[in-house]
């Protein structure tokens, strides 16, 4: 059983704002019966003052898939369309007080089809997107564009995390290796971004991250040369080695081949059912220090060299 | 004893308060270890042999040296298969289906990926009957073991195994079922049957959780997984989980006393569920097949809404019951055993689980009944397929699909 916040189960029992809006000027649909969850927005929109009069929903999806729905009408109706713009989909999170992580691609859709009725009310087309973007996640229908968004404006590193957000990458794994250059080339643009805090249960996802200003362009990370690059990472290395060690573990470096850093667990760690945690934790941490995105592997991984 | 009603029994089931009074001095006076050479060590060990015999009466098997005690369904299904490979090493294949408890399926994978078998998966049809032609043409003497579901837990459809493990026996391989879900609710008679191997789950039929056993004939090669003691006749290691199984025993004598009642009482309340929610509600139908099927299992898919947010309302109406959504598992996709009948996605996500038990009343299905209904009107009225004014789904295709 999901554990839900009394706010999503508020909005999924007695949701707002459902139904068909006969006046409305702009509609968003977003997903697909296949994907198990589809929404259209509708928005009426006063032309003179681009306020969002009213708004309505219809939702196809699971608990908190119309709890998102149903809190989302309720935040932007009242603001101007502009104002509606900068909502993101850990917006929504926030208001129905988190989701769990499993679960924030709800969120996701929200943010997404508010963004195709706003694109709809402008005369935009919506379509776009997956022109520039390419589709990345066949199974779920995600393009590159909506797995950017998603990564910057919640902080995520790891493929699971996209996956929890997008659902990209959730069934016949296919794309995994093209979800990983996307997070890659985001995180490589904006260097200077720390990754999301450790998520602890009941608050997922809403840490201080606040969404990226629009248009902004982030700041280039500074290149490292190779030997800073190593540098960094041992110290990183390092640093994390006492925590690892009271638990009776350890960690040590072994090789950096590009992305790909080759570490030792031995000691408590090794056959330790945790270790697969410590990996990612190892990963998280040399991703917010070196600002790229790098996989760390186990030694026993490594490309056996010739003599 | 509960205010809610609970129609999840094929996820599991309460104990029955007579299981558990056979327990209860299992924990107090009669803690002793039966491998123990003294009084205390024999009591146990006399109510372990007790409740062999009842487990053998319920399968009908000729000797109660063929019950080996586990501790459930997934290691019953593991130690089967596992043992078969090591007993046959020659023999490189396997057969089994494509909806298959995880703990068949998931082993399969493994020996596939890590161990280079070759894995059969016999597909089904679009009421879940099992592709007889295939499993014919996947057999073969290379095939060490067959391990084919009795009947199938989102469904209840039965599948035929007494004739699948003759065949089997044809080309010399052995043949192992998970017979979790129907043991207890339908008739079973081992000794004079071709199955080879069966497992079963204890809180599947009213006994507590963490026991089952693995049915294995006389004379069967065989080899275990867990090696350790002389316990189980040294085909399963591990000092025995004493009160589980005299539980699982009380609870084999009872399934066996109330096997009629499950059979036409039971059944008869299923059948009234479903008819009446048929009636009911418009577009949705019964997955699976239903002529052939567990007298406890109701599958219902409706459409153009989806599995979780129908479990969240039925919750708040005090019923328990499962789906096969994707959603309420965590994982993206419906269930493997919606997508293998090939039930449209449209449907797949709203499929809904009713699984009853001999505690189930009438009152209970009545009040289902008549609160059904209304749930699905409820989230089809917020579900943009669904034109609420007409009773009936409409078109409905966003730009991302």
């Amino acid at each position: 059983m999901w554990n839900y916040t009394d706010k999503v189960k508020e909005h999924f029992f007695n949701p707002k704002n459902s139904g068909v809006l006969d006046s409305a000027n702009a509609v968003g649909e977003v997903g697909s019966i296949t994907c198990g969850d589809a929404l259209r927005l509708m928005l009426k929109v006063d032309s003179d003052t681009q306020i969002i009069l009213d708004a309505k929903f219809q939702t196809f999806g699971c608990g908190s898939a119309i709890a998102s729905s149903s809190a989302l009408t309720e935040m932007i109706i009242g603001k101007t369309v502009d104002e509606a713009l900068t909502l993101t989909n850990r917006d929504i999170a926030e208001y129905l007080g988190g989701l769990p992580p499993e679960k924030m691609h709800c969120s996701v859709m929200g943010a997404e089809a508010l963004r195709a009725a706003i694109a709809n009310y402008k005369g935009e087309a919506w379509e776009d997107d997956h022109e520039e973007g390419e589709l990345v996640c066949k199974c779920f229908g995600i393009d590159a564009a909506m797995i950017e968004r998603a990564v910057s404006v919640n902080g995520l590193t790891t493929l699971e995390e996209v996956t929890h957000y997008t659902k990209a990458g959730g069934s016949c794994q296919t794309c995994h290796e093209k979800i990983e250059e996307v997070l890659e080339e985001v995180l490589a643009k904006t260097g200077a971004l720390t990754p999301a805090k450790k998520h602890t249960p009941g608050t997922v996802g809403l840490d201080a991250i606040k969404p990226l200003e629009p248009k902004a362009e982030p700041a280039a990370a500074p290149k490292l040369t190779n030997v800073q690059r190593m540098q960094a990472i041992m110290s990183a290395i390092e640093e994390m080695r006492p925590q690892i060690q009271r638990d009776g573990g350890d960690v040590e470096l072994v090789d950096i081949d590009g992305k790909d850093i080759y570490v030792r667990l031995s000691g408590a760690c090794s056959g330790c059912s945790q270790s697969a945690g410590t990996m990612m934790g190892v990963q998280m941490k040399l991703v917010e220090k070196l600002g790229e995105f790098v996989r760390v592997k186990p030694a026993s991984l490594m490309p056996a060299h010739a003599g | 004893m509960s205010q809610g009603i609970y129609l999840d029994n094929n996820a599991t089931t309460r104990v029955d308060p007579e299981v558990l009074q056979e327990m209860l001095p299992l924990f107090t006076e009669h803690f002793g270890n039966a491998s123990s050479m003294h009084g205390f060590g024999a009591a146990v060990g006399g109510k372990i042999e007790w409740a062999r015999k009842q487990v053998q009466a319920l399968l009908g098997a000729a000797h109660d040296s063929e019950i080996v005690f586990t501790s459930g369904g997934t290691e019953s299904d593991n130690t089967a298969i596992l043992s078969a490979l090591e007993a046959y090493p020659k023999k490189r294949e396997i057969v089994t289906s494509v909806v298959e408890h995880p703990g068949v399926l998931a082993l399969c994978e493994y020996l596939e990926k890590k161990r280079s078998y070759k894995v059969h998966r016999i597909p089904v049809d679009g009421k879940g009957n099992l592709d007889m032609e295939a499993y014919r043409a996947a057999l073969s003497d290379q095939v060490a073991i067959v391990s084919i579901m009795w009947a199938n837990n989102e469904t209840g459809t039965i599948f035929p195994v007494e004739e699948l493990a003759r065949m089997a026996k044809e080309v010399g391989a052995l043949f192992h079922t998970d017979a979790v879900q129907s043991v207890g609710k339908i008739p079973v008679k081992l000794a004079d049957s071709a199955i080879d191997m069966l497992s079963l789950s204890g809180h599947k039929l009213h006994a507590p959780k963490g026991i089952g056993a693995l049915y294995v004939k006389r004379g069967l090669r065989y080899r275990p997984m867990l090696r350790g003691g002389h316990q189980e006749r040294s085909r399963r290691a591990g000092t025995e989980n004493a009160p589980g199984i005299v539980g699982l025993g009380a609870a084999a004598q009872l399934a066996l006393v109330h096997m009629g009642d499950e059979n036409t009482r039971v059944k008869a309340l299923r059948d009234k569920l479903e008819q009446a929610i048929l009636a009911a509600v418009p577009s949705c139908f019964v997955t699976g097949n239903p002529d052939n099927r567990l007298p406890n299992t109701c599958n219902i898919a409706f459409e153009y809404i989806e599995g979780e947010a129908i479990l969240l309302l039925l919750n708040e109406a005090g019923i328990a019951a499962s789906s096969g959504s994707a959603c309420t598992s965590g994982s993206l996709e419906p269930s493997h055993v919606m997508r293998a009948m090939g039930v449209p996605y449209t449907a797949a996500h709203g499929a809904t689980r009713f699984s009853l038990s001999r505690e189930t009343t009438e009152e209970e299905i009545d009040r289902v009944i008549a609160v059904v209904p209304g749930i699905i009107a409820k989230l089809r009225s917020l579900s943009p397929y669904w034109q609420q004014e007409a009773g009936k789904p409409k078109e409905f295709a966003p730009v991302y699909s």
